[in-house]
């Protein structure tokens, strides 16, 4: 089967939704849907025992000419992207499925969104082609803004999605420009080619701006310190939307783009820098605002922006691999094993605590972690969930998150190890940072786990009476919390066909198969750093905990006004009210101000442009004759002109413009033009008749209310272009810089088209579609006036507007 | 003669901007008709005035006026007369409705209108 | 607008028909010499002016029953055919096809394509001028 095809396969497919939404209404649409994600994430699970022979790739021409393709690139790390979207796409369905009432919601535009998304986020990960991952790139932004804005009579949800939507795809355009640079330098669009090109790119005086734009669209969609706030008004979003797009997949697309390009920037210290250090402000940013959150998804938002932060800072890290000699026998080959190792193991927990947010969400009415509690006998199955996933988050045995935790602590001690760039000096304070961050992390996770389901909560005094959610919702849960506990007892599995295969991916020039990798992930290594710096997480991150009400109130002093939040409405306010007052200023809603900016904007660039590229040029050789007949036809046309312009009747005015016209006719016989002349000739007539017709009705020519500054303003455009128009005619008759294709014509008419008038031959042959789009353009005019005069208003009765 | 022509052209285009700024619709209007004018016969002179005889097949002749802007023209007379046309028409109903063709007055009673 | 003048009505009978027929020819010489279907719908648009403004217009509808929006439409159908008939038959759009026959009463006459696009130009121009005028003149 066609790879390319089947990125499409979910859009495609969402052109049936609403088709299925309305014919079988009696079946949630979810079950329909569900077939999708599973078809894929069974086709791509194919692919896992032989992805290292790969990479698989498969191309569809776009547009061919322009070089522009979709190139389906299949190789460990687009897999496991393609897995997780896939897998995790699939529970989340299904979980939907039970969430979402199928009387009450509009079922059809939420699936079509979602498998929209799909497709977007597949081809994000499998491009090969930079403008074509842009693309998919864009509609990510886009199906989230329409996700987010689900419920759109929310204002709330209106909100937080038009912000998601500004932040990304201005970090999206600010990409595209790095795109653009780095084609440009790199002399192609295919990242596989860019990155067997590295060193000729690394050589660009552009390299660091490719660098920071790129970043940039990175950053701003994996919701990077100070990029993240749009994530947390996200959460308005339904919770399915929530546990895929905003914690599984979609957020990870700026990790993916890092990743995926390690091979190609991490020669430059400043994208290690920028990466190592986004990704550590975020992860202490995101853990320490967590704990000031009240509402349940709002806690899970930052620990969000905090996880990712940490994948961010970890992949930075694997930057260093490339700077140092032999790096598979030293401590800097844990950094991109640990990246892709927490990235898998972040999905699995977070995915399972959204679901149960949202379980909590929708058996108890609230989010509000303040008027919850105490739930843990009333919902057995989800507490059990809930506490698999945040201890797993906290990073205790025995979950996945202990592993990957350790990982991360591995590679930020090395960061410690490293000379080159300045981390001699500054290294050492990077490993306490992350340090901080990971109590706060671990103080976030009792909190979210305390407050809901232990402690004293009146479960009376909830919207609903709370109790256990349905077990088809708590399936796809139960998946990923059983996950979380089998990947800390086979670590070396998944690393083996998930995790190695991407490293691979992540970092070709370092290893030849995966069995280079050098690493092997056990729970126990001896009393190492790592364990010791774990335990010391824990015992001052539980004294935290037990003594959060004694310090919450820190939280107080963050300024609202000159929080990210506040710059962002602040910014968004003079975007839209101080604009609006700009353009007011020329913006005055007059017709004339507007043609004469055009006119005076005309001329200057026109009468400039002449004289700047020396187009100006006067000659008076190959001119024509001046006689007698053409300087009498002349001085007819110029005393018509005059008339029109100083006659105080509209009588005068027309009879005079027909003057004109005829004396145009006039010079069309006299330099050989039969046909024009007879069109003149009949068009003045019949529009003189018009004219006569129409003025009838008209009221008389005013013009006393002009005044002199208004005419002489008038007078000094109109003599603008008066002058440009001459200088134009003049020089455009003086020069002929390419041969007329009319000796084409007088060459063909007779044998080719068969006619003997060159002039209708052209208008019916060779540029028939002139003639064509004209008779069009003659048709609407007419329909038009038919419309103004046969379809009218019925007259308003009170408002009649007699003048004065 | 294509000298002299340019001038006359210049002269055209200014007259026709000079009345499509006033502030009477029916000026406006002719402004178009004259600009048009000015327009069609600019067209001719940059291709040139010097041919001979009218661009038609025919025995011994060589000598051809251009026949391209010709038709160019052509299509443009047309085109000209369906949009004055259509202005017309506007003013016309314009006037019905509001009972004057001065552009302030016409956006002053529709302000009042909103 | 209605015009009782004797002399008016006497030489517009003659002259309608005089200028109609110029039209016609204008019209059908137009690939050879100067004429063709704008030139030639702008004549006999005239000459329909010219039945206007010398009887009133429920006179002139009443001899002339036509539908000019239809006559546009047609027009404007046989030239968009006439140039897509060529993309049928495989060739680029717009092709025109062209060839010699001998033809009772008129000998050797070549037949084009070329003419049927002309002649929808010619409807469209007759149409739409008249739809202009008779709008107007018609609107009280």
């Amino acid at each position: 089967m066609n790879q390319v095809l089947l990125i499409f396969l979910p859009v495609l497919f969402a052109l049936f939704v609403p088709l299925l939404y309305k014919t079988f209404s009696r079946i949630h649409t979810g079950w329909f849907v569900l077939l999708v994600p599973l078809t894929l994430a069974i086709y791509y699970a194919r692919f896992i025992p032989n992805i290292t022979e790969g990479p698989y790739t498969s191309t569809f021409y776009w547009v061919k000419s322009l070089d522009l393709s979709v190139t389906s690139y299949l190789d460990g790390l687009s897999l496991l992207f393609s897995l997780l979207i896939t897998i995790i796409g699939s529970l989340v369905v299904l979980y939907s499925i039970f969430y979402l009432d199928r009387k009450k919601e509009q079922l059809h535009n939420f699936y079509f969104y979602l498998l929209m998304f799909m497709t977007a986020m597949l081809g994000v990960v499998q491009s090969d082609h930079l403008i074509s991952l842009y693309l998919f790139w864009e509609l990510t932004s886009i199906s989230s803004f329409l996700l987010i804005g689900y419920w759109y009579n929310r204002d709330r949800s209106r909100f937080g999605a038009l912000k998601s939507m500004m932040i990304t795809v201005f970090g999206g355009l600010m990409m595209l420009g790095g795109f653009l640079l780095l084609a440009q330098a790199g002399g192609s669009y295919s990242i596989r080619e860019l990155i067997a090109n590295g060193s000729v790119i690394a050589d660009s005086p552009y390299f660091i701006w490719m660098i920071v734009l790129i970043l940039l669209g990175a950053f701003t969609k994996s919701a990077q310190f100070p990029f993240y706030i749009w994530l947390p008004d996200a959460m308005e979003a339904p919770t399915p939307v929530s546990a895929y797009l905003h914690s599984a997949t979609m957020v990870k697309a700026g990790i993916y783009l890092v990743a995926r390009l390690t091979p190609l920037f991490a020669v430059s210290e400043y994208w290690i820098w920028l990466v190592v250090l986004s990704g550590l402000i975020t992860l202490f940013w995101g853990s320490f605002f967590s704990v000031k959150q009240t509402d349940l998804k709002g806690i899970l938002a930052f620990s969000t922006v905090s996880q990712l932060g940490m994948i961010m800072a970890m992949l930075g890290a694997a930057g260093i691999a490339f700077h140092v000699e032999s790096p598979q026998k030293t401590i800097f080959a844990f950094a991109a094993y640990a990246a892709i190792f927490h990235l898998v193991n972040h999905a699995t927990f977070k995915g399972s605590l959204f679901m149960v947010a949202g379980i909590v969400d929708h058996e108890t009415g609230t989010r509000d972690i303040r008027k919850l509690g105490g739930l843990m006998s009333l919902m057995p199955i989800s507490f059990t969930i809930a506490a698999i996933g945040s201890l797993a988050m906290a990073g205790l045995p025995p979950f996945n998150g202990f592993l990957s935790k350790e990982l991360f602590l591995t590679s930020m001690l090395s960061l410690k190890e490293f000379s080159l760039f300045n981390f001699s000096t500054w290294g050492p304070i990077l490993p306490w940072v992350a340090f901080v961050a990971s109590i706060f992390t671990f103080v976030y996770c009792l909190y979210f786990l305390y407050y809901t389901f232990m402690g004293k909560g009146n479960t009376s005094k909830l919207p609903k009476k709370p109790h256990e959610a349905p077990i088809g919702m708590l399936i796809s849960p139960i998946i990923l919390a059983s996950l979380v506990v089998a990947i800390f007892f086979i670590p070396n599995v998944i690393g083996k066909y998930f995790i190695k295969p991407a490293v691979l991916a992540m970092q070709p020039q370092l290893y030849e198969t995966i069995d280079d990798i050098p690493i092997h992930v056990q729970a126990w290594h001896g009393w190492t750093t790592e364990l010791q710096m774990t335990i010391g997480i824990v015992v001052i991150g539980f004294l935290l905990f037990i003594t959060l009400k004694k310090w919450q109130p820190i939280y107080r002093f963050v300024s609202e006004k000159w929080s990210l939040n506040g710059l962002y409405n602040r910014l968004m306010r003079f975007a839209d009210v101080d604009s609006q007052k700009l353009s007011n200023l020329y913006m005055t809603g007059s017709m004339r101000h507007y043609l004469m900016y055009m006119f005076a904007f005309m001329v200057v660039a026109v009468i400039s442009t002449l004289f700047m590229s020396n187009g100006f040029n006067y000659s008076t050789a190959n001119t024509a004759e001046v006689g007698i007949f053409e300087i009498a036809t002349l001085i007819v046309m110029i005393i018509g002109t005059l008339t029109v312009l100083i006659a105080r009747t509209r009588l005068t005015a027309i009879i005079a413009l027909g003057a004109v016209g005829y004396s145009v006719a006039l010079f069309f016989i006299i330099f050989n033009a039969p046909d024009l002349a007879l069109t003149q000739l009949v068009i003045e007539t019949v529009s003189v008749a018009l004219f006569l017709l129409a003025f009838y009705h008209l009221p008389k020519m005013s013009r006393h209310e002009e005044r002199m500054p208004f005419k002489i303003n008038n007078f000094l455009i109109a003599l603008g272009v008066g002058v440009m128009v001459t200088l134009v005619a003049l020089s455009a008759q003086s020069q002929k810089l390419l041969p007329s294709i009319s000796q084409y014509y007088k060459d063909t008419v007779y044998t080719k088209a068969g006619g003997g008038n060159i002039v209708n031959v052209i208008l019916v042959d060779y540029r028939g579609f002139d003639t064509l789009f004209e008779i069009t353009v003659l048709a609407i005019a007419g329909m038009a006036i038919l419309g103004m005069i046969k379809l009218r208003r019925p007259k308003k009765e009170k408002k009649t507007h007699e003048t004065k | 003669m294509e000298v002299v022509m340019s001038f006359a052209i210049g002269f055209l285009f200014m007259a026709a901007v000079y009345l499509i700024l006033s502030k009477s619709i029916l000026r406006i209007i002719i402004g178009t008709g004259l600009l048009s004018h000015g327009a069609h016969l600019l067209i001719l002179t940059m291709g040139g005035l010097g041919g001979e005889a009218p661009p038609v097949l025919a025995d011994g002749v060589t000598n051809m006026a251009d026949p391209l802007p010709q038709a160019l023209i052509l299509t443009a007379i047309v085109i000209s007369f369906g949009v004055t046309a259509f202005f017309l028409v506007l003013a016309y109903r314009a006037y019905q409705e509001l009972g004057t063709d001065n552009l302030d007055e016409i956006r002053r009673i529709l302000a009042d209108d909103d | 607008m209605k015009l009782n003048n004797v002399i008016l009505k006497t030489t517009t009978q003659v002259v309608f028909f005089m200028i109609f027929l110029f039209s016609i020819h204008i019209f059908f010489a137009g690939h050879f010499s100067p004429g063709g279907g704008f030139v030639g719908g702008l004549l006999t648009a005239s000459a329909l002016v010219l039945l206007l403004l010398t009887y009133d217009l429920k006179t002139v509808q009443q001899l002339l029953p036509i539908n000019y929006t239809t006559m546009t439409a047609i027009g404007l159908l046989l030239s968009l055919g006439t140039a897509a008939t060529s993309a049928f038959l495989g060739d680029a759009f717009f092709k025109h096809y062209f060839d010699h026959f001998t033809l009772p009463l008129f000998g050797d006459t070549e037949l084009h394509t070329a003419m049927l696009f002309d002649l929808g130009v010619y409807l469209v121009v007759v149409g739409v001028t008249m739809i202009i005028i008779q709008s107007i003149g018609g609107d009280e």
